[in-house]
């Protein structure tokens, strides 16, 4: 099915090429940064983690794309989403990469990278998320080409693979953990020192993973007129509405543990993240955005006459990812190292090569998608001749 | 035959310290500054203890001192003078709030409220540091110090994340240009790799004392926690002393008297 992808039209190329010189841009940067290690990051010696690994933890969230298309298709046989399982499985395979590549520019040595390996330690739950996000990366790869080669030759898909399937749901609530377990288990660090880190991993990954997935199924339908189907599209934005409501909850339930306390170490971030300490006060309009945005997004998403409207679940789906990246991808790592050891305020803000260096990460795991979206579409073009709006029949199904 | 080959390989590495010192140009006057090389028979008198400990009579440490025990063990273990916020820190002084976060005490006598405190590794009983480290670059050896392999850091920096105290550091940069006494006879560091303090466990192999414990002339006991007639021992038992952060549980094997 490779071949699907040695054959496109110049909006494709011209995306790939694009693409690629932003990965090139991004090459250059990272060349700078190995030449002169890490000094060219805003990180420091009190925020050590940053930008990298936030965006890492973001892109594990993403990765959730698949599974609450693979959830209800195997285990409550929704039929509905069988147009739409192939891309989600391949936006978690790009997720994933990209999520290897944040790790690989973050770590100051990375020629010793395979060290996890020779040395494995289980103590470590580093090691174990590496174990959990290859696995994924594995098992989408598997399941999602080998259901996707069935279609192409119109065979039930083998039953391990259908095993593999049911095993990648349960996996993908391994990668959500572990990730949190990353965090949740640092005592000096009091931002992420909380038994519901995971249960809060896997509700901003349900709404955002999906959530992306779905903007770019409608940009995809933009663009190429493939359909997934009215009802997939709806049933979609119900779970993720579901999932952001949630998410919403389980901060609230940080809020209220935090202030009702009164615990200063355990209010402290959320002070520098909301209201800035000292006149640090460089998160606060992010911070307040994400709040406007995450209950903004709700407005359009939770009344089912406006949801089902395309431009204004499109809204709501942009309101809603810009607020999770924000809370994820900014908040979650900067609130957690700070106020730092010493309880003062160390201001971390990314520098220009470390967003040229991210950009880099962004774009490939791009071109990826690109590639697999490309041959996904190709191969239902050339099973409905070409008629990518007709809702097939629902995949047969060895019950 | 564990003995033998420990002696043969002590022996090599002192007779190739000792060869290279002579000769290798690239060293520059560094060899000249230098002590003496420890010979087989220094390591014979090497110190040994269960679990080494340190009390700080902080009353004691002027900021004076602080600094001159920092100056000690930072030219000691080629620590890099890097201003700015990327800097390494192996030994430094700061004020109570800073070393004490979690005391939030309203109403400091004004000595405490003044004081300046050196902060180092605690080098904890349970360190979290060793606990995240996906490679055991970082380990805890049977004697309590908690020590860094620098060639098996792959700098992904959880232990940064895991330590409570801030006492780790990281290389954003090559550190060489930034040594300004090189000691010739502890490693360098290269860019990307975590470091921090090893309560001198290159210094206590040949039986002497941590360099600060040494520079602080008595204002900082040391010795083996589990030996009561120990000198830290002794000066915990004549004296109040507290822990940085005892609820993060890692359990600081270094103690301050108020």
């Amino acid at each position: 099915m490779l071949e699907k992808a040695l054959k496109g039209s110049p909006r494709y190329w011209g995306t790939l090429i694009g693409l690629g010189l932003v990965v090139l841009l991004g090459l250059g940067f990272w060349v700078y940064q190995l030449t002169f290690g890490m000094k060219i990051t805003g990180l420091n010696r009190d925020v050590s983690w940053g930008f990298y690994i936030a965006q890492f933890t973001y892109l594990v969230g993403v990765a959730a794309s698949a599974v609450m298309l693979v959830l209800p298709y195997y285990f409550h046989h929704y039929k509905e989403f069988s147009k739409m399982i192939i891309l989600g499985e391949f936006l978690a395979i790009a997720a994933v990469i990209m999520c290897l590549g944040f790790i690989v520019v973050d770590i100051g040595q990375p020629q010793r990278m395979m060290n996890v390996l020779l040395n494995a330690s289980p103590n470590s739950v580093l090691f174990w998320d590496m174990i959990v996000l290859n696995g994924y990366l594995f098992l989408n790869i598997v399941v999602g080409w080998v259901s996707l080669q069935s279609f192409k030759n119109d065979m039930t898909p083998p039953a391990w693979c259908k095993t593999l399937a049911i095993v990648s749901v349960i996996w993908a609530f391994s990668i959500h953990t572990v990730t949190a377990f990353l965090y949740a288990g640092l005592p000096g660090r009091h931002y992420f020192l909380t038994a519901i880190m995971a249960a809060r991993f896997l509700a901003s990954a349900f709404c955002s993973g999906p959530a992306i997935l779905l903007l770019l199924i409608l940009f995809l339908r933009q663009l190429t007129g493939f359909d997934p189907g009215k009802k997939a599209i709806n049933r979609l934005a119900v779970i993720i509405t579901y999932a952001m409501c949630v998410n919403i909850f389980f901060f609230l339930l940080e809020v209220f543990t935090s202030f009702y306390s009164n615990m200063p170490g355990h209010i402290a971030p959320f002070k520098y993240l909301f209201t800035g300490i000292d006149g640090h006060d460089m998160m606060v309009p992010f911070m307040w955005t994400a709040v406007v945005l995450g209950l903004g997004c709700l407005v359009f998403l939770i009344p089912t006459a406006v949801r089902q409207k395309t431009p204004a679940l499109v809204i709501g789906l942009i309101m809603l990812v810009i607020a999770s990246w924000i809370d994820k991808g900014l908040g979650l790592l900067i609130g957690g190292f700070t106020p730092n050891p010493f309880e003062t305020v160390t201001v971390y803000s990314p520098t220009v090569p470390e967003i040229m260096i991210s950009l880099m990460v962004f774009a490939l795991g791009g071109i990826v998608l690109t590639v697999l979206w490309k041959i996904a579409v190709e191969v239902r073009v050339e099973v409905e001749g070409g008629n990518l709006s007709m809702v097939p029949p629902p995949a047969v199904e060895a019950e | 035959m564990k003995n033998t080959r420990r002696e043969f390989l002590k022996l090599a590495a002192v007779s190739a310290l000792g060869v290279g010192a002579g000769r290798l140009g690239f060293l520059g006057d560094a060899p000249a500054h230098a002590g003496a090389l420890p010979t087989v028979a220094n390591f014979e008198e090497g110190l040994k203890a269960k679990h080494w400990g340190m009390a700080i009579f902080s009353a004691k440490m002027t900021p004076e001192l602080i600094e001159k025990c920092r100056t000690a063990c930072h030219s000691e273990h080629n620590v890099p003078d890097i201003p700015g916020n990327k800097n390494i820190k192996w030994f430094w002084g700061a004020s109570y709030e800073e070393s004490f976060p979690t005391e939030h005490g309203h109403y400091l006598s004004e000595d405490v409220e003044h004081r300046q405190f050196p902060l180092l590794c605690n080098q904890c009983e349970t360190p979290m540091c060793v606990k995240v480290c996906p490679t055991q670059a970082t380990f805890q050896r049977p004697d309590g110090i908690v020590m860094m392999d620098f060639h098996r850091c792959i700098g992904c920096r959880y232990c940064m994340a895991g330590c409570p105290f801030g006492a780790r550091s990281f290389n954003f940069q090559d550190p060489r240009p930034f040594i300004k006494h090189f000691n010739p006879q502890f490693p360098t560091r290269m860019r990307g790799v975590v470091e921090k303090c090893n309560f001198c466990a290159e210094r206590l192999a040949v039986g002497k004392l941590p360099s600060c414990v040494e520079a602080a002339g008595g204002a900082i006991a040391f010795g083996d926690l589990a030996d009561e007639n120990s000198d830290v021992r002794k000066a915990l038992r004549e004296h109040f002393a507290i822990r940085r952060k005892p609820d993060a549980g890692t359990s600081p094997s270094v103690y301050y008297i108020l």
